[in-house]
């Protein structure tokens, strides 16, 4: 399932909720550290990269942030990039457009335009020769894509607009976008679940959607928060066995704590095995954190697992 | 003395709004709520964008209608809350349906819905854009207001990473027909005719150099039949920022006493806020007990062998076990105890239990309703 390790992009998407800035920002983290220079592109608008290294405000301000040694993080706003893009394409009249209210009311009514603005800033993110003016080529771009559905539809705005355009500039901007989303060569879809029934399905789907509408493999699957087992079947017996025998409250608790996480552990296999089964792969599993909030150590814990995929 | 829980909170209420961020067991939630409520005698339609397969075979819902369906009240009986004289429906959400839907009823003529409907650009772009689930979901509510039909409605609010889309998401669609430019443009001259006038020519210019003329031709033609629809669409904004700011509507906070989604909760409490709408109160989902209290853990491993019985090995695996639950469980109370301070001492929070195993039957939607009908669970600011 390995093979991400010569991609330019990685595009992560997933059920709402499942950890994917998490292992977004991890998958990052260990490119990072073998060496790539690496770029965390958020599409959410929620900057959480940022935030995880500590920038308080969290606003890395649509620029690249830099956050460690080899990576950086920016949050896409389309209005800047749609600046950003009419100054390189219309010249002078760039800033006729810009400045005209006309024009912003027609990006904004349009559907999809964000969107497309969004890809754009991240293709360019991804070429070995920058646009933006002195900006350095990365090695890996990993972009925290909107949830599922929303996800899906953005990837494949650049075509919709190819199609719809015919010629012209946004035409030939949606087949070159296009062409490199859909590059199993260079771009790869990566898709995050936790082991729950919700994002089980949401994922075999995609897996199916990306295939029938863009023509394009999942290339992992990510599942996120995988509890232990720590018992196994024949000592939550045992443990199950001994909690009506006891009175003490604490101890009680204790058996009832390891039973619970027995069952739950179960129920999150099952689940692996059916996205397995839906994917006709292993899907990559990552451990639950018991801690408070997803801090640096947890995340040098996950991303010293995911280097595995890289 | 009022009702417990929810029933309190939903006293009076026809419309009910379940908002938070996603995977905080949202749909769960509003669907015990409908429960809960239709088991007090009332004609209760939960509307849900995306329930899991066995909540929506649960539900009825295995069939997308699109329309309220009557949810079989035998198995509801069987677990213990018989529904009675109440009534359970639900209705799965069709955004694209709900869309077309609205076209066809704001379409002037029968030439303009066609125009509409078949326009490339309606077709390809306006089902796949962020905020169309969150559009139409409302838009779906409000016409099942409309009706009159229920006591009380409960909207399941679309899995959106920002809980806030969904108000946005009425204003989205007419935002742009308010703007004056807009407006200019589509005015009985046409997008594309204005352009060409002499103001524009500029402007003209510069917008083929980079989007192409086709395009152009489109999107013109887009805006122009959509400009059609403008009177109708800003009168049912109208009637939608009413029905959201009725007094009978209320806004309940879905989350899980995790730290994003709580801080999401204190975001999405302060815009509700902001924006004068009625707030019921907050649910948090999945929160782990402490059960430590004030004992100590110490002596833990031992008192299992001791007490339980248990070998050395094994006891240490359980308390391990119990370790980092009750980390969780720290973790928790620390968060909600967080959110309790943010939203104030007036705003009443219910606390759900983390639960093993996945709710996805009337039986199941019944246990989670017994906390969510419970007393308050008084959370100290």
């Amino acid at each position: 399932m390995s093979g991400l390790s010569d991609k330019r992009l990685l595009f992560l998407t997933g059920k709402g909720g499942v950890g994917k800035s998490t292992v977004a920002i991890a998958l990052a983290l260990a490119a990072a550290r073998r060496g790539r220079r690496t770029v965390i592109a958020e599409l959410t608008g929620q900057d959480r990269a940022a935030v995880a290294f500590g920038h308080a405000d969290g606003s890395s301000g649509a620029r690249e942030l830099r956050l460690a040694e080899n990576l950086f993080t920016i949050s896409i706003e389309p209005q800047h990039v749609l600046e950003e893009y009419l100054q390189q394409k219309a010249g002078p009249l760039g800033d006729v457009l810009a400045g005209s209210r006309t024009f912003h009311g027609f990006v904004s009514a349009t559907p999809g335009m964000r969107e497309l603005l969004a890809l754009g800033k991240v293709w360019e993110l991804a070429q070995p020769q920058r646009r933006t003016r002195d900006a350095q080529p990365y090695d890996l771009v990993v972009v925290d894509a909107p949830a599922t559905g929303h996800g899906l539809a953005t990837l494949l705005t650049p075509r919709t607009f190819a199609e719809i355009a015919k010629v012209g500039p946004i035409a030939s901007q949606g087949r070159t976008l296009d062409a490199f989303f859909t590059d199993a060569r260079l771009a790869a879809v990566v898709a995050v679940a936790l082991a729950e029934e919700m994002p089980v399905n949401e994922t075999i789907s995609l897996r199916e959607r990306l295939r029938e509408e863009a023509g394009i493999e999942l290339a992992a699957t990510v599942v996120n928060a995988l509890v232990p087992d720590r018992l196994g079947p024949r000592q939550a017996a045992t443990v199950a066995g001994a909690v009506d025998g006891v009175r003490s409250p604490l101890v009680r608790a204790a058996l009832e704590s390891a039973r619970s996480e027995h069952v739950r552990a179960r129920a999150q296999r099952a689940q692996v095995e059916r996205l397995a089964e839906g994917l006709g792969s292993a899907p990559f599993e990552l451990p639950y954190l018991f801690t408070p909030a997803v801090d640096m150590a947890g995340l040098e814990l996950l991303s010293e697992r995911l280097e595995e995929l890289l | 003395m009022s009702a417990p829980g929810v029933a309190g909170w939903l006293d009076g209420v026809r419309v009910c709004i379940c908002g938070g961020s996603g995977g905080v067991g949202k749909t769960t939630t509003s669907a015990a709520i409908a429960t809960g409520m239709a088991a007090r005698g009332l004609k209760v339609c939960v509307v849900t964008i995306d329930p899991a397969q066995r909540l929506a075979n649960a539900l009825g819902l295995d069939t997308l209608g699109n329309e309220p369906h009557r949810v079989e009240p035998a198995p509801f009986a069987a677990a213990g809350a018989p529904l009675g004289d109440g009534e359970l429906w639900a209705l799965q959400l069709d955004a694209k349906r709900t869309f077309d839907d609205l076209i066809e009823r704001l379409s002037p003529d029968e030439r303009t819905r066609e125009e509409i409907l078949s326009n490339r650009i309606y077709r390809e772009l306006s089902g796949a854009v962020a905020g169309s689930q969150e559009f139409t979901a409302i838009a779906k509510l409000h016409d099942l207001a409309a009706t009159g039909e229920f006591d009380l409605l409960v909207l399941d609010t679309p899995p959106s990473r920002n809980a806030l889309d969904f108000l946005d998401a009425p204003d989205r669609l007419t935002q742009f027909f308010e703007g004056r430019a807009l407006q200019a443009l589509l005015k009985p001259s046409g997008f594309g005719m204005k352009l060409f006038g002499r103001t524009s020519g500029l402007v003209l210019s510069a917008l083929k150099r980079v989007t192409g003329v086709d395009l152009l031709t489109d999107l013109s033609t887009f805006f122009r039949l959509l400009g059609g629809l403008l009177e109708g669409f800003r009168a049912r904004a109208e009637q939608v920022d009413a029905l959201l700011h009725d007094p009978a509507t209320r806004f309940l906070l879905v989350t899980s006493p995790e730290r994003e989604p709580v801080d999401e909760a204190i975001y999405f409490h302060r815009k509700l806020k902001a924006a004068r709408m009625a707030f019921g109160g907050g649910i948090v989902n999945r929160v782990h007990a402490d059960q430590l209290g004030d004992e100590d853990a110490g002596e833990l491993v031992q008192r299992l062998i001791d007490e339980a019985g248990l070998s050395r090995p094994l006891a240490r695996r359980v308390a391990a076990c119990f370790a980092d639950e009750h980390a969780l469980a720290v973790r928790d109370r620390e968060n909600v105890a967080h959110l309790a301070q943010r939203l104030g001492a007036s705003v009443p929070l219910l606390l759900v239990p983390h639960l093993d195993e996945d709710v996805h039957d009337a039986a199941g939607l019944v246990r989670v309703g017994a906390h969510l009908f419970a007393d308050a669970t008084a959370v100290a600011p």
